[in-house]
């Protein structure tokens, strides 16, 4: 299959402190793909370089190449576009203090569209596709903020959804929730591989395990080992990443 | 010990007396208002007070009529709301959300500085600035309603600015970068999502700003003009209630002198409704 | 390497954004300038007309000497500060020592809430109706600097009640479990930590002093001397400044007594904002 993403050389700088260091990576298109290892191991940082949300940080540098569809994301690229094509799924639930319509229909109307009809049926198809139209298609109007949790974070995925993105990175995107709201979004996630390319970070190995095709294993802003995820775990050649998924650091 | 536990009690109810310092000054001060305009609300009679049209003191009869004055006090500032909410305002997205970090260190003290000028150094520099200018470009005598906005707007930018900047501030991050992350410009991210979350404390600061504007005596004093007629447009000369009382309690004696008190009152009761605006607002953003 | 400034035809493709961002920069650009410029206008046409008379003891037409309104001045801040610190702290010290959430706590509230917002002119009419009439005080320093005591405490029991609250509650736990009374405690930990910020306070009181002229016209009147005793009439450099500029025959001087009001402003914000970083740096 092909390569959705190639990164290429990647440096990243947070001021003098470097962050990730020759990071060489390939992502699969519509596979799953998790970045597992301790916290503060840089595989966040990486995931917001896929969608230059790093940008947001000050005295924020990077050096290689983030290639999406061979085109270098970095070099002369509209920002928002990219932002566009590659959704994002945030650790903690981020519901605007708007509607839970107006949440979905904030994307598509920053994109220009305004006809209600349309708006309508972009709000019912992205809520369906996050699995919760059924639980909220009688309160669209209500505050967003005032469903439970989980729900919180389905309208978010719904949200990114409705920009019709190509991609969608999850940082961490269960570890506010509870074990039950966890199970329904692991599931959403595996039904969403159909039409998306996933980049899930967790620090959860068994959510990797359960979800993911491939997974990246980082230590110290480098990447230790990436292999598919039945590889990476059954057999893992590096002594560090045997180390990390038997529980002996992180 | 047992002296130390007399001590201790006797300590606390000095603390619960000078607590109620505050509640003193407010019941002292209306009282006394109150009380001196009362004999003259009676005799000029409290609708013909606020209605009447005409304010001439010395005149045989003398008429009363507060309505030039209460005109006056809306005209300038409302007049400095539209001056000074929108650049206000602007400025303030600006210190919050748009300021490098060299720059702000510069622009803020600039800013409080703009909040501890004296009023009689604003009424200074629009009477020397302002006025000539208003009249060199628009005609007229410069002293007038579009003169008095220019400088009660200049002077509640920084109640504006202030408040609406910790506003915008307050609203969190998470949803200025879910915004982003949806491919929103940092412009739509921060006039669609931050400004609509922070709306109560912006309306706080605007009704804060009023309060300002509408209690300003002495730089409007200088500008004005001070004519006590209903103006008819924006370049004639106006007086405000603050200003009235100014010009005349030097010299006002007995119904004159009580009629002036009871502008201080009409005064104090505009002040009291966007106190109690200005309060609904912050217990509803707690809730 | 990268560069997070956005290239220059972003914005083509993003009109409205761009019609935004210009928006807001002029908007600063017209605050600041509007600053710079009073400031600047004040210090051109003022400084030029300072002289040694301007500070000479006496007032007289001829000189129109500033000194005695800045004596005056002085004293107003001495007065004021002496009664409104104590009713202003001891104020604090209850809301946050000894208060529960009651009915009388929000009345204090309120209250206060209220006094911050009443214009100066009708403390100006309040000063003039008890102080002045009814105490019969006349027109005096003393009338005056209660007035202002008024209207200062606001201030002062805000700054002095959030420079408490911040006071780490280890130290009163600790001084507690020693066994000081709470009076020690409030008095030997509480405050002492809670200093600068009420100084901070205090400082922020002067400049509103300073500043202040409506509520003075009609409780310390305008005269030009320095006074004596308290009950003397006076005018403080914001009343002088008004007496000059309205009879417009001393511009000149008008001018030099705003450059000597700004500077003092300027001085009184330094020292605020240092107090202030001080404050946060501890």
């Amino acid at each position: 299959m092909a390569d959705k993403y190639q990164i290429k050389d990647l440096d990243l700088f947070y001021g003098d402190f470097q962050a990730l260091t020759d990071v060489n990576l390939n992502i699969e298109e519509k596979q799953i793909t998790a970045f597992i290892g301790p916290s503060g191991c840089g595989k966040s940082t990486l995931l917001k370089t896929l969608n230059r949300m790093n940008d947001l940080v000050d005295g924020c540098r990077i050096t290689g190449q983030v290639l999406l569809d061979g085109v270098d994301i970095y070099d002369n690229y509209d920002v928002n576009l990219l932002r566009k094509n590659v959704g994002m799924v945030f650790q903690k639930p981020n519901p605007f203090p708007m509607s839970i319509y107006d949440n979905i229909a904030y994307g598509p109307r920053t994109h220009g569209i305004r006809k209600k009809a349309l708006l309508d049926d972009i709000v019912e198809e992205s809520l369906r596709k996050a699995a919760i139209w059924d639980e909220v298609k009688d309160r669209l109007k209500r505050n967003a903020l005032s469903v439970s949790g989980g729900q919180q974070q389905r309208i978010c995925i719904a949200r990114a959804l409705a920009v019709e993105p190509e991609v969608l990175l999850m940082d961490e995107p269960t570890s506010a929730l509870d074990p039950i709201s966890t199970n329904k979004i692991e599931d959403l996630v595996l039904d969403l591989k159909k039409y998306y390319t996933i980049v899930i970070v967790t620090h959860n190995m068994q959510q990797a395990t359960r979800i993911s095709d491939a997974t990246a294993f980082f230590l110290l802003g480098k990447i230790i080992e990436f292999d598919a995820t039945s590889n990476l775990f059954s057999m893992p050649k590096d002594k560090r990443t045997e180390d990390y998924i038997t529980g002996r650091f992180g | 010990m047992k002296k130390q536990k007399i001590l201790d009690r006797l300590m606390g109810i000095v603390f619960r007396i000078t607590a109620t310092i505050s509640i003193a000054s407010v019941i002292l001060i209306l009282v006394f208002i109150v009380i001196n305009s009362i004999p003259a609300l009676r005799e000029i009679g409290i609708f013909q007070f606020i209605t009447g049209k005409t304010w001439a003191p010395t005149d045989t009869p003398a008429s009363f009529g507060l309505l030039p004055m209460i005109l006056g006090s809306i005209y300038v500032t409302a007049g400095a709301i539209l001056i000074g909410v929108p650049l206000g305002l602007f400025t303030a997205i600006f210190m919050a959300r748009f300021c490098p970090p060299k720059l702000y260190k510069f622009l803020k003290p600039l800013i409080d500085l703009l909040a501890g000028i004296p009023s009689i150094v604003y009424g200074f520099f629009g009477l020397v600035f302002i006025v000539p200018l208003v009249r060199t470009v628009l005609g007229g005598t410069g002293n007038s309603i579009l003169t008095a906005s220019i400088l009660l707007g200049i002077m509640i930018l920084p109640t504006i600015i202030g408040l609406s900047e910790a506003a915008i501030r307050a609203v969190p991050q998470s949803y200025y970068e879910g915004a982003l992350s949806l491919g929103a410009t940092h412009e739509r991210a921060v006039f669609t999502l931050l400004l609509p979350a922070a709306k109560s404390g912006i309306f706080a600061s605007v009704i804060l700003g009023i309060g300002r504007a509408i209690g300003e005596t002495m730089a409007v004093v200088m500008v004005a003009g001070n004519q006590a007629r209903v103006p008819t447009g924006i370049l004639n000369g106006v007086r405000t209630m603050t200003s009235s009382i100014v010009i005349e309690m030097g010299y006002a004696a007995d119904l004159h002198r009580g009629a002036l008190i009871a502008s201080g009152l009409v005064l104090f009761v505009f002040i009291l409704i966007l106190n109690i605006a200005f309060s609904l607002l912050n217990t509803r953003k707690g809730a | 390497m990268f560069h997070s400034k956005p290239k220059s035809t972003f914005y083509k493709a993003h009109p409205l954004s761009l019609l935004i961002k210009i928006l807001v920069w002029a908007s600063v650009c017209i605050t600041a300038f509007v600053l710079l410029f009073i400031i600047a206008y004040i210090f051109i046409k003022g400084v030029p007309h300072f002289s040694l008379d301007f500070f000479s003891l006496k007032y007289n037409s001829n000189n129109v000497s500033v000194l005695p309104s800045i004596i005056t001045t002085i004293y107003m801040i001495l007065i004021s500060l002496l009664t409104a610190l104590p009713f202003g702290i001891g104020c604090a010290i209850y809301l946050t020592e000894y208060a529960k959430e009651s009915r009388f706590v929000r009345y204090i509230r309120v209250t206060t809430e209220t006094l911050s917002g009443i214009p100066s002119i009708v403390y100006g009419l309040f000063g003039m109706l008890f102080f002045v009439t009814y105490l019969k005080w006349g027109f005096s320093i003393l009338a005056g600097s209660l007035t202002l005591a008024i209207m200062i405490l606001p201030l002062i029991i805000r700054s002095a009640e959030e420079a408490i609250i911040a006071v780490d509650n280890t130290y009163r736990e600790a001084s507690y479990g020693l066994g000081a009374s709470k009076l020690r405690t409030i008095f030997r930990i509480v405050l002492p930590a809670a200093i600068s910020g009420i100084f901070a306070g205090v400082i922020l009181a002067i400049g509103r002093i300073v500043g202040e002229s409506a509520a003075l016209i009609y409780t310390a009147g305008t005269v030009a001397k320095i006074p004596i005793s308290g009950f003397d009439s006076a005018r403080t450099l914001s009343v002088h400044m008004y007496a000059l500029s309205s009879e417009g025959l001393n511009t000149d001087k008008a001018y030099a007594t705003a450059v000597v009001l700004v500077a003092l402003v300027i001085l009184i914000n330094f020292l605020a904002n240092t107090i202030t970083k001080k404050v946060g740096n501890k």
